[in-house]
């Protein structure tokens, strides 16, 4: 099962990324190669198996809901904004 | 003698015994970093004023009579991975180069208690994806032991820093193979504690089920005192486990007697270098030697490994790298005049080749018709490669392997071949899926004079095992060698 | 089971809510910042709701207990183990660009909600209760607020990371009027189990509803569209009504309904489709790998279920036997929590349940709707009803005058005594008083007395209202009615 071009335009929207037609004539057989080898577990037996989400078997932690001392001032928040307005992250008009 | 070659234990006898001011040790090693790092780029960033300012603020206590931890004024270098207050931190991506933290990992607020001294953050592949330090935005990093190859990677920086004398001890992360390939490409002791034991509050998330922190040092002893200091509970992370810490400097006895040792076979076959096996053969003669039963032992599902990882770690990690977006914080395309152009110039523009590929391939196994095909297959044979280690570990109280199936290899080599990229991790990527402790400690050099490392792994929380296991081999190893640069 | 109640039209509507409602917990679901309330932005945020590198969630114990409190309220089957997963898509108010959110192992399932339609009852099933985390807010620059024709958006991540229920349904909803009901009967039961303020207006609380129609002769379902925008109980009706009219006509030309979002306009009343997209989110939806599996044990569960508090369902049918009352009285004062609650309170010092039922559900409601407020935030305490209606059982005055004296007090908070006492409304039952007056009506009207007397019995009437008139409506009627009787004779 080969993955196409388009298949990767679809993935790159996805991911809100983008290629040039160049890139994407040469990253395309790169992952094809890699999905094509992954894809091999397709043979292992897995019948009545349970996947591993959680290596080690942690369950049930909880905070408390008591304010815990880790809010940061709005300047920290702003910090490292790349655009600032009113206090608050602004972002271009939204398409 | 060269202060920024001695372990930490060795510093703190020193300062104890007033032989050396805790300023002598850091410009020593700052020192060194202006003389080498030129040729080996293993910092993006140093802090030498306000690492001289906390010697003086150490050799004030000293001077004072008081107490001091383990790791009190020795000069640590931190993977640019890991979050530090009010210090830009930026995974060797542009798309942090400006990215300052407003907090500080936990392991970080561990260091600080301890009063370590902080010299800088260490190059790294970008976001911790890669095997040679050949995808970072700062440039690749040297191995010290030939700086035409590579240190190995994600954590190039803090191998190569510790192997060149450029800091005592560092902290890198390990998700599929990130500590312990570069330690043994580059000739150091490379440790990746049980999943859980360290916190990743603060270590910017590459695979969230298999990234851990862990420490590189000169000996096993530095390795225990580090793991002192970094394991523990976090409350900041729910995956942290909540358990009472041993003392890890209690499991350095040279006494392996009885000791049983499996050997994967699938670990020692035709993909492994001669040398790298005649290495490690060598070791586990040592170890029988020492009273200890090596044993060969089949894995079979461990000839899975790779892929399920490739396709584990490459999905969470497209989810972990969507928080960069240029919004909050970080590189913008300030130049896009709607929200979707925005996205993809700052994605496309910020994050480097191999990052791009890893979060397309992750996309496609979590997506719509794919996932049950790929992401929940692989979590299913998941299952089956930690059954398998619980088994072997029911027989054997540890395993042993190469830690890497090269030395180091030419820089360039493998950068047009991502999948001959990938295999440079077959023999670390099935521990992170199990979330085993293991450890890689020098076991020799090449006939070319490069390091070879090996891999002891332990069942989960058997901490003990590997470190009292690695102790001996490396008594009897006896590596001394040091990079000529 | 149930009637139709839909219109005679020739297509069946098949209506499902999505419901969000917004927890008041203390601080956030996976984080420990404060809930915000409208103050500046970004001012309770914190490196994990900002989404910064590295940070990782923790689960708020308390918002977990409230879900739990909500799906046993629902009657659902509670999940004994249950996860979080990760719904992937980029938006500006999503910090990490996804959202923390449940997928196949929610907390509750399988739940039901019974919605009083009057002359039947429609059980809405619940399909699932689950747990996530709010966005921020994004606050659109240029002149109509909205995001079209906006250059700029700024965002606050105040709210960002506040938990979350959703409630979703069965599409067993079968008109607008139904949906408003569940909405309404949702609302009054969530506010019983106090996790939410439940405000429309705040928007704590929100809903989408999905809609299709099909000829009723035929089985299966129609497409559906999903409404959004439907920021009141009130909306929600018409917009479902104008939806169901646009597909009728789409079907009756002949045309196919579109599988779309559809935003409503409270201006027109109508619904237009949003901006294409380019096509339907894929969420990617996996397992949460920051976050550990929750297991409920029955422990917990029965806990949580013990301290939930009598809620409408029980309370109505008990009204209906202890008190007497009727379904529709019953449902009316037990479906409000603090109209139930004021009720209880003047049962304790008043015992006819079916005479307090009265006055609340008509005068006191009346008025309490004139004023626009909520007959609990007004001046009328609940002893102060119970006086008036001890007063009024005692004889000393009738219910007509108590109509005057209430207004009073709802007006003025005054004690009934004092009103009565101020305004001299004390009935007249004293027989001499009455005999005097009554003596005269009968010989200032000899031609209705005659007819009286002739046999026209209702005569009497005129002759009564005559002594009420003179007595300003104070006299007694009952004795009247006695002494006039014995005098004609």
């Amino acid at each position: 099962m080969k993955i196409t071009s388009d298949d990767v335009k679809h993935v790159a929207r996805l991911a809100e990324l983008k290629f040039t037609a160049g890139e994407i004539d040469k990253i395309t057989p790169q992952l094809d190669r890699i999905l094509e080898h992954v894809a091999r577990i397709s043979a292992v037996d897995t019948e009545g198996v349970e996947g591993t989400s959680h290596v080690m078997d942690v369950k049930n932690v909880f905070r408390e809901d008591i304010p815990a001392g880790d809010t940061v001032t709005q300047r920290q928040a702003l910090r490292n904004a790349p655009l600032e307005q009113d206090d608050g992250f602004r972002v271009p008009r939204i398409d | 003698m060269d202060l920024n070659y001695l372990t930490a234990h060795e510093i703190k006898k020193k300062l104890e015994e007033r032989q050396v001011s805790c300023r002598d040790v850091v410009q020593s090693v700052f020192s060194r970093i202006d003389d080498i790092d030129s040729s080996i780029n293993a910092y993006i960033r140093l802090e030498k004023k306000s690492a001289l300012q906390s010697a003086d603020s150490i050799d004030k206590k000293i001077s004072e009579g008081q107490v001091l931890g383990d790791m009190a004024g020795i000069p640590i270098g931190i993977k640019d991975n890991i979050c530090t207050l009010g210090i830009t931190t930026t995974c060797a991506s542009k798309i942090l180069d400006d990215y300052v933290p407003i907090y500080d990992a936990g392991v970080i607020g561990r260091l600080k208690k301890q009063e370590y001294i902080l010299t800088g953050k260490l190059n790294m592949d970008e976001f911790a994806m890669g095997s040679s330090n050949e995808n970072s935005f700062y440039g690749p990093v040297s191995n010290p032991w030939d700086t035409e190859r590579v240190p190995g990677g994600s954590s190039g920086g803090p191998a190569a820093s510790v192997a060149a004398g450029e800091a005592i001890c560092s902290l890198g992360s390990d998700t599929g193979g990130s500590i312990r390939q570069p330690a043994s490409l580059c000739g150091v002791v490379g440790f990746k504690p049980t999943y859980g034991l360290v916190s990743r509050y603060g270590l910017v998330a590459f695979a969230s089920s298999l990234d851990q922190i862990g420490p590189f040092t000169r000996d096993m002893e530095d390795c225990a005192a580090m793991l002192n200091v970094i394991c523990g509970h976090d409350r900041h992370d729910s995956t942290s486990l909540d358990r009472e810490i041993p003392d890890y400097k209690s499991f350095l006895k040279d006494d392996i007697k009885g000791l049983r040792i499996g050997v994967p076979s699938e670990l020692m076959a035709e993909g492994i270098d001669a040398e790298v096996k005649a290495a490690v053969t060598s070791a586990l003669r040592k170890a029988e030697d020492m009273g200890a039963e090596v044993e060969e032992v089949s894995i079979p599902d461990l000839e899975y490994a790779l892929n399920v990882y490739y396709i584990i770690a490459p999905s969470e990690a497209s989810s972990n790298l969507s928080r960069f977006d240029g919004v909050r914080y970080g590189f913008r395309d300030s130049d896009a005049d709607t929200l979707r152009k925005m996205y993809k110039n700052t994605r496309a523009g910020g994050f480097g080749d191999e990052v791009k590929r890893r979060i397309m391939i992750g996309t496609y196994c979590l997506s719509a018709g794919y996932y049950d095909a790929y992401y929940e297959k692989a979590l299913k044979v998941r299952t089956l490669i930690k059954n398998d280690f619980d088994k072997a570990f029911s027989t054997y109280d540890v395993l042993i392997s190469p830690a890497s199936p090269t030395t180091a290899f030419r820089k360039g080599e493998k950068t047009g071949d991502p999948l001959a990229m990938y295999m440079s991790d077959i023999c670390t990527i099935p521990v992170n899926l199990a979330g085993l402790p293991a450890v890689s400690i020098p076991a020799g050099l090449s006939d070319g004079g490069l390091p070879i490392g090996l891999q002891v792994m332990g069942d989960v929380l058997r901490e003990d095992n590997v470190i009292r296991t690695a102790y001996a081999l490396e008594k009897a190893i006896a590596f001394k060698e040091k990079p000529g640069i | 089971m149930n009637s139709s109640t839909e219109t005679g039209s020739k297509y069946r509507s098949i209506i499902g809510i999505e419901t969000h409602l917004e927890l008041e917990t203390a601080t956030k679901m996976f984080c420990g910042c404060r809930l915000s309330f409208g103050e500046e932005k970004n001012i309770n945020t914190c490196p994990v709701c900002l989404g910064h590198p590295g940070s990782l969630p923790v689960l708020n114990r308390r918002a977990v207990e409230f879900a739990i409190k909500i799906a046993l309220a629902l009657n659902c089957r509670i999940n004994k183990r249950t996860i979080f997963h990760r719904k992937n898509y980029f938006y500006p108010d999503m910090a990490k660009n996804y959202q923390i959110s449940q997928y196949d192992l929610p907390l509750g399932v399988a739940g039901y909600l019974e919605v009083n339609m009057g002359d039947y009852v429609r059980k809405v099933g619940i399909t699932r209760v689950h747990m996530e985390e709010d966005a921020g807010k994004l606050i659109h620059s240029g002149s109509t607020g909205r995001i079209s024709g906006s250059g700029a958006s700024i965002v606050d991540f105040n709210r960002a990371g506040t938990p979350l229920i959703e409630i979703v349904t069965e599409p067993d909803i079968r008109t607008p009027e139904e949906a408003r009901e569940y909405m309404t009967s949702l609302k009054n039961l969530l506010l019983y189990l106090d996790v939410s303020n439940c405000s429309m207006e705040e928007g704590s609380l929100r809903c989408d509803a999905n809609v299709s129609i099909r000829p009723r002769d035929e089985k299966g379902l129609g497409t559906k569209t999903e409404i959004k925008n439907l920021n009141s109980f009130k909306f929600l009706q018409k917009g479902l009504q104008y939806e169901i009219k646009r597909q009728a006509k789409l079907l009756d030309s002949g045309k196919k309904v579109v599988q779309e979002t559809r935003h409503y306009d409270n201006d027109s009343g109508t619904t237009r489709a949003l901006r294409s997209k380019e096509e339907a989110h894929d969420y990617r939806y996996f397992p949460e790998p920051d976050l550990v599996p929750v297991i409920i044990d029955d422990d917990m569960v029965e806990s949580i279920r013990a301290a939930i508090v009598e809620l409408p369902e029980n309370k109505t049918r008990r009204y209906m036997e202890e008190y007497g009352l009727s379904s529709y009285d019953a449902g009316f004062l037990a479906g409000d929590r603090k109209v139930a609650q004021y009720f209880e309170s003047c049962l304790e010092c008043f015992d006819d349940a079916k005479a307090l039922a009265n006055w609340i559900m008509g005068d006191f409601s009346a008025l309490a709707n004139r004023e626009k407020i909520h007959i609990c935030d007004s001046r009328v305490a609940p002893g102060d009803l119970c006086s008036m209606l001890k007063i009024i059982d005692s004889g000393r005055i009738s219910i007509k005058i108590a109509k005057t004296v209430f207004e009073e007090m709802f007006k003025n908070g005054s004690d009934p005594e004092d009103v009565i006492r101020e305004k001299s409304l004390e009935q007249i039952s004293d027989s001499g008083e009455l005999e005097g007056i009554i003596g005269s009506v009968i010989k200032d009207n000899p031609g209705p007395v005659k007819q009286f007397r002739e046999g026209k019995e209702k005569a009497i009437g005129f002759l009564i209202g005559q002594v009420m008139a003179r007595t300003k409506g104070k006299a007694n009627p009952k004795v009247v009615n006695d002494i006039m009787s014995k005098k004609l004779r």
